[in-house]
């Protein structure tokens, strides 16, 4: 018990770079040094944390927390990648907005807002590269770009949430519309 | 009740991000800005803190963004509820539904939401050079050759060392033009 939370505790203070950084660590720790679960395992506990929402890392500690030690591994493993970070951003959310009146500070940040931008756009660009390249996954793609762009620089409101939602109906729709068409093809 | 308003909207940002960090941010910042928790600017230095420091970056902004608005007790309320769906959810997955993942009706959903995802992230990506480069009616100029050096920067970075920019060094590189130019 100790020792998961330890590990984990461990993982969520060297990993920088969010959930996709960790699993490689995540990797080499619980699956060649330690051995708690096998290869297999963890290739299917990355394609469950992908498909499931909330932070990865924290998909991944109630994982290998629950195979080793049930309800209470899986508690302590999360409780452990969840630690550091908490600590160490309370620490810096107390003392940031007086930092902030420091001229080279917020000069700094000045460039450093700029990077973010850049950075999330950037990553959406990876994973565009990686999606398949079919005409459905294309047009959904495009129009919720659109729609969220013209929100932003139009100024009316949409929820994210609400087209998400919105997507994930409009597979389970066209999902069936091509269950049809097969069955139509296959008389 | 500013704890409520917490712990809704953190749970809302724990159900649905999907796709790691980058899926969460648009979420966060529609939730924030709904809530009216943080400006636009101060959002943008929040994530840069979240992406410079180690561990989860939805853990990070829910922790920065809770004790911002209600100290430690808003911290651990923030951040519990971000945590508590996919620690909820992947129990349940690995219970009783050990096949969930391959349930064809699941699958059909997620080949919606995650070209959605994608729209999503690449428009808040672009939206925020774009407004980093607008001042009023016309053009930021020492923000936009900022933005021109980073983009060269990355660029450069991929094609001559085969390997993405870090995110960090991007940060801290930014954090220098931001001086330099100051």
């Amino acid at each position: 018990m100790l020792e998961l939370f330890l590990t984990f505790a461990k993982i969520g203070s060297f990993t920088f770079g969010g959930g996709y950084a960790m699993i490689s660590l995540i990797e080499d720790i619980c699956v060649t040094k330690k051995k708690w679960i096998t290869h297999d395992e963890m290739m299917n506990m990355t394609v469950i944390a992908e498909s499931t929402p909330g932070p990865i890392a924290i998909n991944c500690a109630t994982f290998v927390g629950y195979r080793i030690k049930g309800l209470k591994g899986a508690f302590a493993a999360t409780l452990g990648v969840i630690l550091p970070s908490f600590l160490i951003i309370y620490i810096i959310s107390c003392f940031l907005s007086n930092f902030m009146e420091i001229k080279i500070v917020a000069d700094a940040f000045r460039g450093i807002k700029l990077a973010v931008g850049l950075l999330i756009f950037n990553a959406g660009i990876g994973m565009l590269s990686k999606m398949k390249k079919k005409l459905f996954p294309i047009i959904i793609f495009s129009s919720s770009m659109l729609l969220m762009l013209c929100s932003e620089l139009l100024g009316f409101k949409v929820s994210t949430v609400v087209m998400m939602m919105t997507a994930g109906v409009i597979g389970l729709i066209y999902n069936s519309l091509q269950k049809v068409k097969e069955r139509e093809d296959n008389l | 009740m500013i704890y409520l308003e917490l712990l809704l909207g953190f749970l809302q940002i724990g159900m649905f991000a999907f796709g790691g960090a980058y899926g969460a941010i648009p979420l966060i910042r529609d939730v924030v800005m709904s809530y009216g928790w943080l400006s636009e600017d101060q959002l943008t230095y929040m994530i840069a803190v979240s992406e410079s420091t180690p561990g989860p970056i939805m853990v990070n902004t829910a922790t920065y963004i809770g004790s911002s608005q209600g100290g430690i007790l808003g911290a651990v309320i923030a951040t519990t509820a971000v945590a508590l769906p996919s620690f909820i959810i992947i129990l349940i997955v690995s219970t009783i539904l050990k096949n969930f993942a391959e349930n064809p009706y699941f699958q059909a959903v997620l080949r919606g939401i995650k070209p959605c995802i994608i729209g999503i992230i690449i428009s808040t990506g672009l939206y925020m050079i774009i407004n980093n480069c607008r001042s009023g009616e016309g053009l930021n100029h020492v923000n936009v050759l900022i933005t021109l050096i980073l983009l060269m920067f990355m660029l450069l970075h991929k094609r001559i060392l085969k390997s993405k920019a870090s995110p960090i060094h991007l940060i801290i590189f930014a954090a220098a033009l931001g001086i330099a130019f100051g």
